[in-house]
């Protein structure tokens, strides 16, 4: 896919990226009623990295996410999302943070009573700081940036599934959020849709630095993420060279009955002696 | 399926979670309850949402609920005939349709009419936003959705049901007055003359201060069915039915408490 590339502002990628873990898991539990989902896991999203979740159906993944965000909160165990324990704040302070973090949810959940222009602008228009042509710009630009500027006055019922992620992706980013979480953004897509938005994915992580926390059940588009970099010149998505160059900063995070069995680089998964990650990835 | 297996399906639940569960949800509604209103004192405050829930509430409610109590007042007009004419005091009709209508019929009509047609609706919108996670999305956004969509609602419905309460007060009234004319031969100014007369102070107070208590209990009531919605679609059709059960129950019942109350308050 030929996507264009950012102008030379880059008005989508922040200017001052900070160093650090953006996100930090701590022995963190939950059970729903008597099922325990997520059993004292710890894990860390470093600066820059996009980590991809997998496991089986109810491991927990969504709900990581969710608790990253502090939708949900844990029943024990510490979060620290950009630096903030967001299992002490109240509802209020994680507003502001949520400023900073953006989110794609599973079947897209745009607002189905709003325009595609006020579903990617419902964050800039609630706040009521941004003066409306302003508002306007960066709508179109955020659609620009998932190739879809002229779905702008649609009703996501008149949407595609592929389309509807897509500008999911553009509500998430227009903010410049320096850590996308993305909740099965290829789930129930065609192949060709699902390239699309893998290389939307890409291209927000080598253009724009974001972090970012990815629930897939495909192992290929985690694959493809790790081996594939965004050639701004080029304005799409090409296989990283061999001689270390060029590096995806992708990692691959697995969970099993409530534990993290794995979390590490595709090399390290590779090379994995474990039967059922080996089973899990053949 | 066999009687075994059904009963093996069927989940058991001991008294004290039972007990637990409902103390819970109705901490879970006071607390929705109270942040609604007090979110009229906090910032963003939506007036463009009230107004267009107003819109949908009240206009479009304003059908149902005139004729309602129109015919309500008309019924009510031809029974109190047949036990009038017994005493030769047909020409009490308008005060006694007057204080019925005005005291009771009118607000608690236009309580279970608008909590049939809005607690329905607003249980069935606000769950359907909670399945396909667009409460979650509006949460991520920064919105407050207790602060978007519940005030707007409660303020929206319980203004609505306020001027709905009066214009529902007039249709009943004037079906009275239809009865009476058309059927009974009474005189137009007589009936008028008797139904107006006999309101006091109190019997219009009380009459306008029930439809906002019941406002406020339907529209709380959907949005907390709604916003507790869990499993899917058949979990909003679930919490559909149970918003209009309990708000109907509930304005039922707590029309009771408040006549009391506003009785010995008003002394009448």
């Amino acid at each position: 896919m030929a996507t264009p590339s950012l102008p030379a502002e880059a008005p989508l990628s922040r200017s001052q990226p900070p160093s650090g873990p953006v996100i930090v898991f701590e022995d963190v539990s939950i059970a729903f009623e008597e099922n325990v989902v997520l059993d004292g896991i710890s894990f860390t999203l470093p600066h820059g990295e996009t980590k991809a979740l997998f496991g089986v159906a109810g491991s927990g993944k969504s709900t990581i996410l969710k608790m990253a965000l502090g939708l949900v909160k844990p029943d024990s165990g510490h979060i620290y999302t950009l630096g903030e324990d967001v299992t002490q704040m109240t509802e209020d302070q994680l507003f502001e943070l949520r400023r900073n973090v953006g989110i794609v949810f599973q079947e897209s959940a745009l607002f189905d009573s709003l325009t595609v222009r006020e579903n990617v602008a419902f964050r800039l228009m609630e706040e009521a700081k941004t003066p409306p042509e302003e508002i306007e710009h960066r709508v179109r630009e955020a659609l620009r940036f998932v190739e879809l500027e002229n779905t702008v006055d649609m009703f996501p019922a008149e949407l595609s599934g592929g389309m509807r992620r897509r500008v999911a992706i553009a509500r998430a980013i227009i903010t410049q959020p320096e850590t996308l979480l993305y909740d099965s953004p290829t789930g129930g897509l065609d192949p060709v849709t699902s390239t699309t938005i893998v290389e939307l994915i890409i291209k927000q992580r080598d253009v724009s630095k974001t972090s970012s926390l990815l629930v897939t059940h495909r192992l290929q588009d985690a694959f493809v993420m790790a081996s594939h970099y965004f050639d701004t010149k080029a304005g799409h998505m090409k296989p990283v060279p061999p001689g270390g160059k060029i590096e995806a900063p992708m990692a691959f995070l697995i969970l099993r009955d409530g534990k993290i069995i794995f979390d590490g680089n595709i090399e390290e998964l590779a090379h994995t002696q474990d039967e059922y990650i080996r089973e899990y990835i053949s | 399926m066999a009687a075994g297996d059904f009963l093996s399906s069927i989940e058991l639940i001991s008294p004290a979670d039972f007990a637990k569960r409902k103390i819970q949800s109705l901490q879970d509604y006071s607390i929705l309850a109270a942040e609604s209103v007090a979110n009229l004192f906090r910032k963003p405050r939506y007036v463009a949402d009230m107004v267009q829930q107003m819109d949908m509430i009240g206009f479009g409610s304003l059908p149902i609920v005139l004729a309602s109590v129109f015919f309500t007042g008309a019924a009510l007009a031809l029974n109190s005939a047949t036990t009038l004419s017994r005493f030769g005091a047909t020409t009490v009709i308008g005060q006694l349709v007057s204080i019925g209508i005005v005291r009771e019929l009118g607000p608690v009509l236009a309580g279970l009419v608008v909590a049939g047609r809005n607690s329905s609706g607003m249980a069935s919108e606000l769950g359907s936003m909670i399945v396909t996670e667009q409460i979650d999305a509006m949460r991520a956004l920064g919105t407050d959705p207790l602060k978007k969509l519940v005030t707007p609602r409660v303020v929206a419905t319980v203004v609505m049901m306020f001027f709905l309460t009066i214009l529902g007060d007039f249709m009943g009234l004037l079906g009275g007055s239809m009865v009476a004319n058309f059927l009974l031969g009474m005189n137009a100014h007589e009936y008028w003359s008797n139904a107006w007369q006999t309101l006091v102070y109190s019997d219009v107070f009380m009459g306008l201060a029930k439809p906002i208590v019941f406002g406020f209990i339907v529209a709380t009531i959907g949005c907390y069915y709604g916003l507790s919605t869990k499993g899917g679609t058949q979990g909003v059709g679930r919490s559909t039915t149970e918003a209009v059960v309990a708000a109907m129950i509930l304005i039922i019942m707590v029309d009771v408490f408040v006549t009391r109350f506003l009785m010995v308050v008003l002394g009448s």
